[in-house]
């Protein structure tokens, strides 16, 4: 039972790692650019939160409703001013581009924000927990968070394969010519992939927020959680993408059992294992 | 008087230092199919990617319907009405058939043509619409192909090699579909490498060579052409 309870955290944890991965996928499917930025992205979004729920004094699950649109909107115009400019056959530029506005996001926010370590509080929802069997209780906030995982994921699967942005999104990874004469200006759809990767940012940020305490320098490993999770999954799976994080957090809730220390190597060796038995992922959907 | 759709004034083009047309002109009328001829290498489909928006040009080498339109991108060529179907099909290999030929009919611009339309042209492509693009025979997916260009309901359509790795009887039997698609007054540009096949189904032929027009006419025969490239 204590082992199960174990596994069951660790799952719930993955849904957190699959909210972090699940932009930085949809990102890289759309338009082969690997944000080194996301993770500061998510925790610039954690401090808009912040500010959303301080300002009105909204419960910080709530804030979401602000902050998603705030980011998409944030994601759209550093597309078109941005980024836009630094795709085309090679992917160093977008690399250095991402990696140099990380710099500016980490940095900015510590000047605004100070390197104090902050937390959103959301009320007694966070020491909540449901009983599920005897010695076995499940908390209410990882069950939400890991239930809204799930929902962001099957969302962003029927706007992929059911909506026309989606076909457009789809389009436009294939073939950027050819999408061209389709009416299709690239420009638009890359902007309207990074609004959508930000609006899950917002969600994955908030939730970071209320979770753990963050500050302007967690970013970066973030990142690697999401990066870890993606590739677990396999490039282009959405599903993959969250089986990946839920692998991620299992690993690190054994981990952390048996010694507290080995709580993030335990995360890095199970990708590790999965890269080399592996390499193409678990659910890869990308070929070549 | 025709109407002149598209006349094309004396347009260069270039990939980095290499030119590959040279003071090329061109006109179609309404109504009209023209064919474009020529070897590897004579310019073809950089003409038509230059129409198409693909590859940019001066302002004024290109006028569709009055104006000047030749630095615009393809994406709002489509939007004029010039739909083209790329050489070597270039379907979408994550979409289905019939989302490849949802996505051309995005712009939703007005016309007659739409899916029923063009499931009614190309029979099979009906049964197959759910299937993914790239399980089709290559008839079948040139089918698509154009049936994706028609979709935008383009005043002018460009038709990229259709005839490119396909069997003749394939072949025969896309052509065979061509008076369909002209029916409703729209024109056509065919950039062929198969002369019998451009003659027959053209009003207007224009042979390209080196990038540059070496001979133009309505009715064109094979001896003459053979005169322009061999006998010079």
């Amino acid at each position: 039972m204590h082992w199960l309870n174990i596994i069951i955290q660790g799952v719930l944890t993955g849904g957190l790692y699959a909210l972090f991965a699940a932009g930085l996928s949809l990102i890289f499917g759309v338009m082969r650019l690997v944000n080194i930025a996301h993770g500061d992205l998510i925790v610039l979004a954690a401090y808009l939160a912040l500010i959303v729920t301080t300002t009105l004094g909204i419960n910080p699950l709530l804030s979401i409703i602000i902050v998603a649109p705030v980011m998409a909107a944030i994601g759209y115009a550093l597309q078109r001013t941005l980024l836009n400019r630094t795709l085309g056959d090679d992917l160093l530029p977008p690399l250095l581009v991402t990696f140099g506005l990380s710099v500016i996001i980490q940095n900015g926010l510590l000047e605004l924000f100070t390197a104090d370590s902050r937390r959103l509080q959301a009320g007694p929802i966070e020491v909540d927990s449901i009983h599920v069997a005897a010695g076995l209780a499940v908390g209410t906030l990882p069950l939400i968070q890991f239930t809204v995982a799930v929902i962001v994921i099957a969302g962003l699967q029927a706007i992929f394969y059911r909506t026309a942005i989606g076909r457009a999104f789809r389009a436009t990874s294939d073939d950027r010519a050819v999408a061209q004469l389709m009416g299709l200006d690239n420009r638009h759809v890359y902007a309207l992939a990074m609004a959508l990767s930000l609006a899950v940012v917002a969600i994955a940020g908030v939730f970071l927020a209320v979770r753990a305490n963050f500050d302007p320098s967690i970013g970066p490993a973030r990142l690697l959680f999401g990066f870890e999770a993606v590739i677990i999954g396999g490039l282009g799976s959405l599903w993959g993408t969250l089986v990946g994080g839920v692998v991620l957090g299992v690993a690190q809730a054994i981990g952390a059992e048996i010694d507290p220390g080995w709580q993030l190597l335990a995360g890095h060796i199970a990708f590790l294992v999965i890269v080399a038995v592996r390499p193409e992922g678990l659910f890869p959907k990308v070929q070549g | 008087m025709p109407e002149t759709l598209l006349e094309v004034r004396a347009l260069d083009a270039h990939y980095g230092d290499f030119q590959a047309l040279f003071g090329v002109s061109i006109k179609v009328e309404a109504g009209q199919v023209v064919a474009v001829i020529g070897a590897n290498g004579a310019g073809k489909s950089t003409l038509l990617q230059s129409i198409a928006g693909l590859i940019r040009a001066r302002r004024d080498a290109i006028v569709f319907e009055g104006t000047a339109v030749g630095d615009e991108p393809a994406h709002v060529m489509v939007a004029r009405g010039i739909a083209l179907v790329p050489e070597g099909r270039r379907l979408f290999p994550s979409l289905t058939v019939e989302e490849n030929l949802l996505i051309g009919g995005q712009l939703a611009r007005n016309g007659p043509w739409n899916l029923d339309r063009v499931y009614a042209l190309f029979p099979v492509l009906s049964e197959r619409r759910n299937q993914p693009s790239t399980s089709l025979s290559g008839g079948q997916q040139q089918m698509v192909a154009i049936g994706r260009a028609l979709m935008s309901n383009p005043k002018l359509l460009l038709c990229d090699e259709i005839s490119l790795g396909l069997a003749p009887i394939v072949v025969r039997d896309i052509y065979s579909r061509l008076p369909a698609i002209v029916a409703d007054g729209l024109s056509l540009i065919i950039v062929e490498q198969d002369i019998v096949q451009a003659l027959a189904a053209s009003d207007h032929v224009y042979c390209l060579q080196e990038g540059r027009v070496r001979l133009e006419g309505a009715s064109l025969t094979l001896d003459d052409i053979a005169a322009a490239y061999f006998a010079v």
